[in-house]
């Protein structure tokens, strides 16, 4: 993540950490660390046990044990184009900690070395390494100029938070959920699950009750978030899902932008994520939510893999509020996301950009919904959809013009790109207009990689991989450069690295 | 520097059969030039020679620099020196001139086991050819080929092949669509380059630039063949009388 200087397409270093590694998923080792599990199985003691390892006030306790009854009384969604075995929801862990973070370390030499050793594989630098470990003190080590501070939530927990201090100064918040919930109570009790209801989907549901940790941020009014912040996440323990919770909530006209990474091992059975993501945005703030998904994908066979289930929506609840959902979604077996704007104030924003790939076995289901309820609002959907050997990818997107919301916008651009012919792309839009003043567009293309293309990358001395990457990166151009600086270099590799085999 | 050894080629989709025996040898610092009717298989013999997809080899061999290419991969072939100019250059949307320029130069490098240019290096040659060419610097940061005019295409290639420097240069009507002064620079751009090491093809339908590139040789070929070799007054003798009493010759 330092070097910044490379924006313009893909470049050489992408050809280099593809060669570099090797045809592999990066992230696919496990840690070997000492795990403090819950019995296996969901049923309300679980729910209450997650709780109670939180050290969460009752109402909280409530809260899940609320959402826990309903879940069980809701049956699994089946509309999403995706395929996949039958989950038994008792056959997994619901809470994984690593064992010496039961206590806090107070030096280097307290720390697990494996802990340690996992971040370095991260490539997160040592120093953060430190905070992340919650070692005491850290924090106060001289940091280099980089200026991305880091939550890290490692199965079910959170690991720690890196700048908080200098975070604090600007009156931001960045903390663990559980940590929010503790320490502001009435700021977590008036917006969770205000964006994404308890019942609003089965998977949100399931969250809302076992949800184990995950980051909150709040932006105090008039505040420019001096710094991005980043979340990444890692389900290391096998058998266990992870379903952390993100809230952030911007004041009136305050700014953040905020990073999201994530990575598990190689394992042959299929791990469950459903994360809930909600942003509450006032008027004239800015929330900029950026995701780089690079989950498991599944061996070449389509064994293994993660299922990503995801609710993610942002509410611009104030008038002129403006949110830019960025995402590339390269990882996961089977993806399942919609990361949504409801532009209930006038004149507010929704802006949803989106790569997602998928190779081999994947499939992937994603898109957006952009539901305008003020006056004036606007909305653009930039969506690049890469398919390669047996995958599916379908788009998914929802346009919706209320009645009130006159003299809005919409722009739709979906772009499907094929690798080879056994893979498939669909795009299905629902758009809904109720009014006669709003405009909308949709517009759809379906290619296939050019072999004209190929050719000339390669009578230039560009070999076939990295050809494809080279003509994938630039068809996801857009995209990319929407992304902040120090993830658009690492996408353009992930977009490489996962297109790896689907030539020749 | 090329050796085609009675090369017959078919299309791989169906029965027909495009080359029909060529026979050419191009000496290092040489220039040969290509003329011939429209569909006469000039073009499809620089695709075979890449390494294209889409054509059969029934029989005969290439070598370059005395090695048989034929079962290179293109990529291959281009890092043992071979170059085409091409006569339809490809666009390719949302990657920068210079990222590909650079992407190919240190891919060319990697494979030959020589060590890539920086960056700070690449950009000053990228600069210094451009600026030969005549191309700006705002065509440089354009996505390849997309939007170029087809003179600016064509100066392209010749930048490619600038800076890619390579040993046996194949260039595919690079004359075509260019104004008597970029016909002027891609002249220039080719002779600057010409030396004892390198060899050209020159494919073209017009004496004009074989009046900028003198060639050393001139092929006619019709239908799959090359039906006559000669000297420079070959292409003047087509430029005025046509292929018609050349293709009576031979029948
Ligand atoms: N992929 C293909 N499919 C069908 N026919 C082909 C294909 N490639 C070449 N041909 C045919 O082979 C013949 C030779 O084509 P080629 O492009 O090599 O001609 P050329 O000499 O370069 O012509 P021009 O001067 O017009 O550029 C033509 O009849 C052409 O239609
Ligand atoms: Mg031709």
């Amino acid at each position: 993540m330092t070097s910044l200087d490379v924006k313009d397409g893909v470049d050489q270093e992408t050809v280099e950490a593809v060669r570099s590694v090797g045809g592999h998923y990066k992230y696919g080792w496990e840690t070997e660390i000492e795990m403090d599990y819950a019995p296996k199985g969901l049923d309300s003691d679980i729910v209450r046990l997650i709780s109670a390892k939180n050290n969460e006030p009752e109402w909280m306790t409530n809260w899940r044990l609320d959402a826990f009854s309903r879940w069980e009384k809701l049956e699994e969604p089946n509309w999403a184009m995706v395929d996949y075995p039958k989950i038994d929801y008792q056959d997994i862990y619901y809470y994984a900690s690593p064992k010496s973070m039961a206590e806090k370390p107070k030096s280097l030499d307290d720390v697990d070395p494996k802990l340690l050793e996992t971040y370095k594989k991260l490539g997160i630098p040592l120093k953060e390494q430190l905070i992340l470990a919650g070692v005491e003190g850290a924090e106060d080590v001289n940091l280099d100029e980089r200026k991305v501070a880091v939550d890290a939530v490692f199965d079910s927990v959170s690991i720690g938070t890196t700048f908080k201090d200098e975070l604090r100064k600007a009156g931001v918040i960045f903390c663990s959920i559980s940590e929010a919930i503790t320490e502001h109570p009435e700021l977590v009790k008036k917006y969770l699950g205000s964006v994404v209801p308890v019942t609003d989907n089965y998977f949100a549901t399931l969250n809302s009750a076992v949800f184990s940790d995950g980051s909150f941020v709040y932006i105090p009014e008039g505040v420019r978030c001096p710094m991005e912040l980043s979340t990444y996440f890692r389900i290391n323990a096998e058998n266990t899902g992870q379903f952390e919770r993100t809230l952030i909530i911007a004041e009136k006209g305050s700014y953040v932008s905020y990073l999201e990474g994530c990575t598990a091992p190689k394992r042959d059975t299929n791990q469950l994520h459903a994360a809930i993501v909600e942003l509450v945005i006032l008027e004239d703030a800015e929330v900029k939510y950026s995701t780089v998904q690079n989950w498991y994908p599944g061996d070449e066979n389509g064994l293994g893999g993660i299922y990503n289930f995801v609710t993610k929506r942002a509410d611009c609840r104030g008038d002129r509020s403006k949110v830019m959902w960025t995402q590339v979604e390269t990882g996961s077996a089977v993806t399942w996301k919609y990361p949504s704007c409801i532009l209930r104030g006038n004149e507010s924003q929704g802006e949803f950009y989106s790569i997602a790939i998928a190779n081999n076995f994947q499939q992937a289901d994603t898109g957006t919904k952009m539901i305008h309820l003020g006056k004036n609002t606007k909305s653009r959907i930039v969506s690049k959809g890469i398919s390669a050997g047996n995958a599916q990818n379908t788009y998914r997107g929802l346009v919706s013009m209320h009645p009130k919301a006159t003299s809005s916008r919409n722009y739709t651009q979906c772009d499907s790109l094929l690798i080879g012919n056994k893979c498939g792309a669909h795009t299905v839009p629902y758009i809904e207009v109720k009014n006669n003043s709003s405009r909308v567009e949709h517009e759809a293309t379906t290619s296939k990689v050019d072999d004209d293309q190929l050719f000339y990358c390669r009578q230039r001395g560009v070999n076939e991989e990295d050809a494809v990457a080279l003509v994938v990166n630039g068809f996801c151009k857009e995209v990319l450069q929407a992304l902040p600086m120090e993830f658009a270099m690492e996408a353009q590799q992930l977009v490489a690295i996962s297109l790896e085999g689907s030539v020749g | 520097m090329l050796k085609i050894k009675n090369l017959k080629v078919e299309l791989e989709e169906e029965n027909k059969e495009i080359l029909k025996g060529i026979n050419l040898e191009i000496e290092s610092g040489s220039v040969h030039a290509i003329m011939g009717p429209n569909g006469s298989g000039k073009s499809t013999l620089s695709y075979v020679l890449s390494g294209k997809k889409g054509y059969k080899v029934t029989n005969g061999e290439v070598e370059l620099a005395g090695e048989p290419i034929l079962e290179l991969e293109p990529e291959e072939r281009a890092a043992s020196g071979l170059f085409l100019a091409f006569q339809y250059p490809v666009e390719i949307p949302g990657v920068g001139n210079m990222t590909f320029l650079r992407t190919a130069m240190n891919s060319q490098r990697k494979f030959r086991g020589e060590t890539e240019l920086s960056a700070a290096d690449f950009l000053k040659l990228v600069r210094e050819k451009a600026k030969e060419l005549k191309i700006d610097s705002e065509m440089l940061k354009r996505p390849v080929n997309v939007g170029f005019s087809g003179g600016e295409k064509k100066r392209n290639e010749i930048l490619q092949m600038a800076l890619l420097e390579p040993k046996m240069c194949v260039l595919d009507e690079t004359d075509s669509g260019l104004d008597v002064d970029a016909m002027k620079l891609v002249a220039d751009g080719v002779n600057a380059l010409r030396d004892k090491g390198r060899a050209f093809l020159v494919i073209t339908h017009y004496q004009r630039l074989l009046d900028h590139i003198k060639p050393d040789f001139v092929h006619i070929m019709a239908d799959g063949r090359i039906i006559k070799s000669g000297g420079p007054e070959l292409a003047l003798q087509v430029e005025n009388n046509g292929y018609s009493d050349l293709l009576a010759e031979v029948q």
